[in-house]
């Protein structure tokens, strides 16, 4: 009887030895004769048993992990093809902690199937919110977001069906979906690992964000950094082509939509919706003022959706079990769940969906388990780079848009990146500065010289010089910069400064020559 | 006298006729909806500081400085990108502002220089303004930072910085004072639609960059001047204000190149001229400028210059410099000798396109009231003369129908025998932007000109002709229109003679007139014909401009019948963004021929041999008008040569290089006896001459131009005229000496008679044109406020005549010693004969004509781009360099006449347009051959010229 083993081709798994594994595995099987089929599923996310593989028994899935090339044999001579114990043996996935403590939503897929296979997916609850949308009016589906209370995943937590409402309401011959899949924020890779995952859980919400706007082409804009998620959304979206789930009658609808993957050019800018827009369009990828928003003059100046590819994913689920099921998850003006990517200095890193309300204690120090290192967390910043840093006294802050707000920070794209108590945060805002510097598109004046001028500013105080009057620029130029900046490239950057100034002074005002001699 | 400066806005004015009241800084505004809260404050004086917002661009939102908060809503918004709402309060100054404002400024100046005094801008600095407006008291970050304003850091080189770009001759570009406020890229862009300039890099590498990192005049800049006058700092600047100074007083006045007629502000400091800014309020430019207009104005100082009357008894003698008094006593007593022996016919005049509409008149004058005969004629003659016949004929006036403005709600334009982005460049990017708003255009060409593909423009369709079947071409359309049912029947029903509509639907109906029948002959392919058609009838608004690739063919007169017939049959004619639109080659075409100039029309197209039109100007004049047309200007030389025309007073043309067929024209002049050259410089005709008298520039003299669009626009005097006297002064002058006895002491008096005399311009005045800025013709009781558009209600004619167009090949044909076709043209940097553009540093874009053939023609020849080949037709030949382009198609061959080295008129022949002899310079069968240099012509011309201009100064008196 032929196994099946499940190996993930997530990137991140890949990145930690997985093609190896694979290989290793295959080439073993090959000499004893044992009859296996390998599927390249995406990652569950529990990053730190990476190369996790797991194998089909009659009694459900095991797993083992993290597996490295040297363990191969020993896993034949151990039976694993049936489940059997091994050192690395982890049991059933799903009982493991990690996973078993989240709720997946817009995850519920990823890592259990086979990306590139549509029967699969469909066997998987897969394509029943497209079929619900293809008899449902544009204006009911756009309804059903929005009493679902999603909200834009990319960071600026925009109600999505309100955005939906204003691209259905615009009159216009064309109207444009477009997938926001430039995932520039250090620390974040849900977009990743769902589009590596389960790629036509978007395809299938851009479908319905389409029938929902009346908008008959997308694009996903996906960054040149993530070849993996290229091959493999190109691959779903031949598929769904082929199989008339994309195409000139979505799913015999009469209503027509396709897409198209569109590679970006390295910029993280371009994450920002107006850059990317204009790059789309084969121009500078510079920021647009707005208005016009892009719901009213868009993609070649079309009435466009652009949301961020956690948000579009999370269609499908809301149109298959409805708007309740999904607003009941979350609390306050956050409702259903959000994928949190618990990166840097951290034990369990790893992506974990849950409904929004934990507070970030509970996710650093019960889900995370504290630091890699063993040392005390000193700070977690959430929300990506422009994000600010939390310091241990607000580890009671609950995740939550509303909630972050009131504590001066952002929970953006819902990556955490945890420092322990070796990070210097003075060379964390002078990295923030800098990193705005080489970012920067350039437009905006206090994006463009602020950026510049803050580093080198926060270097002077690095050196000791007129350190209590460059504190004071410093704060001077943070303002400049959140109020007057054109996006939220140069608007956010005041963020990790002035938390790390706030929550850190004594980093500030140490002895420069001690610091050298460090 | 002041320096003028007008309102900037900020943002460009909204079209909407809806308005919305909102608050700013508790002053009630009504402004209408779509106009940012930047240009409404503005609109009530209150003025937000800005650096990136321009009136002449759309907003752009980049320098944050000109933010506000807005109640009820978060943030702070640019005020530039948020548009008004009704009911919207809006402060501009309070203290979160101030607080980002000095913050912005603070950044901005630790990266610019600290040269405000030595600066070429100080006094003109938009950054300088506004770091006094927000109070910029210290800069915290100090100098030392990361920077683009040092060569040298300490001791390194600063890799950021640039040095300055002096490649163009105008202006610099100084990367260290740009604070990359894009206004200048948007300019080129938005205005000029050029897109030469982009930014390169980005963040703090952030750059403005012509091209790929070119200097300016390596790139595709066309030096229109409208980044130059974006820029709000010293960044890009022009040289003469680097030399001069800033400017301290200014005077409106309009351009003497073109016949888009520019309103410019001259820039003065005293007399002297410091630059020429493009006015805002002027309607035929709207604020942008060409090259020419910006820029070439430095042939009025140029040492050629002529500023002494000169006298000789023949022409291979030297020229004498003599005074005003011997000169015109020398020329009277020439000519009244020539009326003596030869008959009064025996002289006449030419009078210019490039004067003002009183000068012309005085020159007409001239010869109808003081020479007592009709012999006069205009450089129209060449150019634009079919045009005044054939839309005479179809419409009643003999001009365009529209104004400029027009073009901004057109749908569907053919341009047609006319290259805008070089001949008439202003009206070229009016045109573009419009494109680029969607617009769809139809070229009908030989040659693939610029607006065929250029940056985000391209052409529906380029019927690229055979030269000289424009009218073929022409009946193919109305063919398609009319069997295909296409036309606008209750416009014809209403507006024009039906019986003649069907008279003319059948013509064109018949099958030899389909594109499938034309096709072999005019070489344009019959579906995308057909397709152009049905475009231009159902694609909305229709407008047709066209130029001298219409009219200068030996059916020029027809082909211009059967655009009106297009515009007619379509109900293209009466509003907005429709119309009939000659391009005019020069800057007073229109006025020169309104004002009479024509041997058989008084001024206003009246027929002399009508005898109430003669009694208005007999009774006025005091003198009786020959009822006989005169000469026009190819009779004059042809009587010349029979030795029947004697003399001849030639103002402001020169005809030796500008008019067909040079050894005729030469052998004219060569025959009479008193030829008189007024102009500013020794001219290719002052070699034939024996009297020169030194003309004036537009800059020297006050007096009116006539654009293409009926505008009759002031010329303001703003210093004195170098040769002592303004042309019109001149003229009268001459006329006094002959006996004239004329009075004039201010163009307005000449103004004045025009008006009495001219019903079109029975309310012309200079105090009316002072209050309007400018008037379109007709101006008088109808129409006070004068005329944007014409036969609005109805045509001046009364119906709209149809004409059958017959399409009757030239005798101008290729054959085996002459097998390609010349066609010739004008490039932007150079105007027609290039007597001013030759003597500026526009030479710097095109120093020499060369000729454009195709790589199979020229591969056929052994020809290789840059030889020296020799152009010959039955007429004459030259020689030249070749460049080889697939811009014409094989069989064509193309050059301009900007240089009297090439001599491009001696190949052209003798053939003329039936009805009014404009020559058919657009058609020459060729032949090119490879060369070693100059043709025989060539140098004996060279050395004619050389000897003519020969001059023997006047000895210092003692």
């Amino acid at each position: 009887m032929t196994v099946t083993i499940y190996i993930p081709g997530d990137s991140g798994a890949v990145a930690l030895g997985a093609d190896d594994v694979a290989q290793a595995i295959v080439g073993e099987a090959q000499k004893r004769g044992a009859d296996i089929k390998l599927v390249r599923n995406g990652s569950r996310g529990l990053y730190w048993l990476e190369p996790m593989l797991e194998v089909a028994t009659d009694g459900g899935r095991i797993a083992y992990g993290p597996v490295s090339v040297g363990d191969v044999s020993a896993l034949f001579d151990a039976e694993f093809l049936s489940g059997g114990a091994h050192a690395l043996s982890l049991g059933n996935p799903e009982d493991i902690p990690f996973l078993k403590n989240q709720t997946r939503l817009t995850f519920a897929r990823c890592g259990i199937v086979d990306p590139v296979s549509l029967e699969d997916y469909e066997a998987h609850d897969g394509l029943k919110g497209l079929r619900n949308a293809v008899s449902m009016a544009a204006s009911d589906i756009v309804q059903t977001v929005t009493d679902s209370g999603l909200r834009g995943r990319g960071g600026a937590g925009f109600p999505t069906g309100i955005k939906w409402k204003t691209v259905l309401d615009e009159a216009g011959p064309q109207k444009y979906i477009v997938c926001n899949a430039d995932e520039g924020d250090s620390g974040t890779f849900a977009d990743r690992m769902i589009m590596e995952g389960d790629p036509f859980v978007l395809i299938e919400g851009m479908a319905i964000a389409g029938l929902a706007t009346a908008a008959t082409k997308g694009y996903i804009y996906l960054r040149s950094e993530y070849p993996d998620a290229i091959r493999i959304m190109n691959a779903a979206i031949g598929i769904a082509r082929e199989k008339g789930v994309l195409g000139a009658s979505v799913l015999g609808s009469g209503k027509a939509f396709d897409i198209e993957v569109r590679v970006g050019a390295g910029a993280y800018v371009c994450g920002e919706e107006t850059s990317l827009l204009n790059s789309l369009e084969g121009k500078r990828g510079v920021v647009r003022a707005k208005p016009p928003l892009p719901a009213h003059k868009g993609f070649l100046g079309r009435p466009t959706v652009i949301n961020n590819v956690i948000s579009l994913a999370s269609v499908p689920v809301i149109l298959d079990k409805g708007a309740d099921y999904y607003r009941d998850f979350g609390m306050g003006r956050s409702r259903g769940t959000i994928p949190i990517q618990i990166a840097g200095n951290v034990k369990h890193g790893g992506l974990y969906e849950t409904a929004f309300g934990l507070t970030l204690g509970e996710i650093v120090d019960e889900i995370g388990g504290g630091t890699a290192t063993g040392r005390e967390v000193k700070a977690v910043q959430v929300g990506g780079p422009l994000g600010a840093y939390f310091p241990r006294e607000l580890f009671d802050t609950p995740f939550d848009y509303e909630a972050f707000a009131g504590k001066d920070g952002l929970i953006g794209h819902a990556g955490i990146v945890v420092f322990d108590e070796t990070a210097d945060m003075m060379k964390q805002a002078r990295f923030a500065f800098e990193f705005c510097a080489i970012e920067s598109c350039g437009k905006c004046t206090p994006c463009r010289i602020g950026a510049v001028r803050g580093a080198e500013t926060v270097e002077k105080i690095m050196q000791g010089i007129d350190r209590e009057k460059n504190l004071e620029l410093v704060a001077d130029l943070c303002n400049t910069m959140k109020f007057g900046s054109l996006c939220a490239l140069g608007g956010f950057t005041p963020y990790p400064v002035m938390s790390a100034l706030t929550h850190f002074p004594d980093d500030f005002r140490k002895n420069p020559y001690l610091q050298a001699a460090e | 006298m002041r320096l003028i400066q007008e309102t900037d806005f900020g943002t460009p004015a909204s079209r909407s006729e809806k308005t919305v009241m909102l608050t700013i800084d508790g002053f009630e505004v009504t402004v209408p909806e779509g106009t940012s809260v930047m240009r409404a404050s503005q609109e009530v004086g209150i003025s937000v500081p800005k650096l990136c917002a321009t009136d002449m661009v759309d907003a752009f939102g980049s320098c944050r400085l000109c933010v506000v908060e807005i109640e009820g809503r978060n943030g702070t918004p640019s005020s530039c990108t948020t548009p008004v709402a009704d009911g919207m309060v809006v402060h501009t100054q309070t203290g979160k502002l101030k607080d980002i404002r000095r913050g912005v400024m603070e950044l901005y100046i630790s990266d610019h220089p600290l040269d405000c005094l030595t600066c070429a801008a100080n006094g003109d600095c938009e950054l300088q303004d506004m770091a006094g407006a927000v109070g910029l008291r210290d800069v915290r970050y100090g100098y030392e930072g990361d920077n683009h304003v040092v060569a040298r850091n300490s001791d390194q080189p600063n890799m950021r910085w640039m040095p300055k770009d002096e490649s163009n001759p105008y202006f610099t570009y100084d990367p260290s004072k740009c604070i990359v406020c894009s206004r200048c890229v948007r300019a080129c862009e938005e205005v000029q639609g050029t897109f030469a300039l982009t930014i390169e890099g980005r963040g703090f590498d952030s750059r403005v960059s012509p091209g790929m990192h070119e200097d300016f005049l390596s790139s595709e800049c066309v030096s229109c001047g409208a980044c130059v006058q974006a820029c709000p700092t010293a960044t890009l600047t022009e040289k003469s204000v680097i030399e001069i100074g800033q400017p301290e007083h200014s005077v409106v006045t309009t351009c003497a190149y073109c016949g888009v007629g520019c309103s410019f502000k001259a820039e003065m400091r005293g007399e002297e001229l410091v630059r020429m800014v493009p006015y805002k309020d002027g309607k035929a430019n709207r604020g942008h400028s060409c090259v020419k207009g910006r820029f070439a104005y430095g042939y009025a100082n140029h040492q050629d210059r002529i500023l002494n009357p000169m006298i000789r008894d023949t022409i291979d003698e030297p020229w004498r410099e003599v005074s005003w008094d011997e000169a015109l006593s020398f020329t009277t007593n020439k000519l009244k000798k020539l009326q003596k022996d030869h008959g009064k016919n025996s002289i006449g005049v030419i009078t210019s396109s490039r004067c003002t509409n009183e000068e012309t008149y005085l020159v007409q004058k001239l010869t109808r009231a003081v020479f007592g005969n009709n012999n006069t004629d205009t450089c129209a003659r060449v150019c634009h003369s079919p045009t005044g016949y054939g839309l005479g004929q179809a419409f009643g006036t003999s001009a365009g129908t529209q104004d400029f403005d027009s073009v901004e709600h057109t749908d569907v334009v053919i341009v047609i025998g006319a290259n805008p982005t070089d001949g008439h460049p202003v009206f070229g990017s009016r045109l573009k932007k419009r494109l680029r708003e969607g617009a769809q255009l139809i070229v009908i060409d030989p040659r693939r000109i610029d607006l065929v593909r250029s940056p985000h423009i391209k052409a529906a369709h380029h019927l690229p002709l055979r030269p000289g079947t424009n009218v073929a071409v022409l009946t193919a359309l109305a063919h398609v229109i009319v069997t295909e049912g296409l036309m606008d029947e209750a416009f014809i029903r209403e507006r024009c003679d039906w019986d003649e509509f069907q008279d003319y639907a059948e013509f064109a109906a018949d099958e030899r007139h389909s594109p499938e029948a034309t096709e072999q002959l005019t070489g344009v392919p019959a579906e995308e014909l057909r397709k152009a058609a049905r475009l231009f009838a159902k694609g909305g608004n229709g407008a047709i401009y066209y130029g001298l690739g219409i009219t200068e063919h030996s059916q020029g007169s027809t082909a211009v019948m059967a655009l009106a017939n297009l515009a007619m049959m379509t109900g293209n004619i009466g509003r907005k963004g429709v119309g009939v639109n000659p391009l005019r080659g020069q800057n007073n075409v229109q006025g020169s021929c309104d004002m009479g100039s024509f041997p058989h029309e008084l001024p206003g197209y009246r027929h002399v041999k009508l005898p109430e039109v003669r009694a208005i100007f007999e009774s006025l004049w005091g003198v009786e008008i020959d009822s006989e047309p005169g000469l026009r200007i190819p009779n004059m030389l042809d009587a010349a040569v029979d030795g029947t025309f004697k003399g001849i007073y030639i103002q402001g043309e020169d005809i030796l290089q500008s008019d067909p067929d040079t050894h005729h024209v030469a052998a004219g002049l060569a025959a009479m006896e008193c030829v008189v050259v007024h102009d500013l410089f020794l001219n290719e005709t002052a070699n034939y001459a024996h009297v020169f008298l030194p003309g004036s520039t537009f800059l020297e003299k006050d007096g009116t131009f006539t654009n293409a669009e009926r505008r009759i626009n002031r010329v303001r005097k703003v210093m004195s005229p170098k040769n002592g006297y303004a042309d019109w002064e001149i003229t009268q002058l001459l006329a006094n000496a002959m006996g004239g006895n004329w009075s004039y002491s201010h163009p307005s008096e000449i103004m004045a008679e025009i008006a009495a005399t001219t019903p079109s311009f029975a309310n012309v005045t200079y105090d009316l044109l002072e209050e309007k800025g400018s008037i379109q013709w007709p101006c008088n009781e109808a129409h006070p406020d004068g005329s944007p558009i014409m036969h609005v209600d109805g045509f001046v004619r009364g119906k709209g005549k149809f004409i059958v167009t017959e399409y009757v090949a030239t005798d101008e044909r290729t054959g085996p010693r002459f097998p390609l076709l010349l066609t010739t043209g004008r490039i932007l940097s150079q105007y027609n004969v290039g007597a001013q553009t030759r003597r500026t540093a526009n030479v710097a874009w095109h120093e020499e004509d060369r000729l454009e053939i195709h790589p199979h023609d020229a591969e056929q020849r052994g020809i290789r781009d840059g030889d020296f080949v020799r152009l010959a037709s039955r007429a004459g030949e030259t020689s030249l360099r070749a460049l080889i382009t697939d811009r014409v198609a094989p069989g064509v061959v193309y050059t301009t006449f900007h240089h009297p080295g090439t001599q491009a008129n001696v190949i052209t022949t003798d053939y003329s347009d039936w009805a009014t002899n404009c020559p058919e310079y657009k058609v020459t069968a060729v032949q090119v051959t490879p060369s070693n240099g100059p043709t025989e012509w060539q140098v004996e011309y060279d050395a004619q010229a050389k000897q003519s201009r020969r001059i023997v100064h006047a000895e210092p008196a003692e």
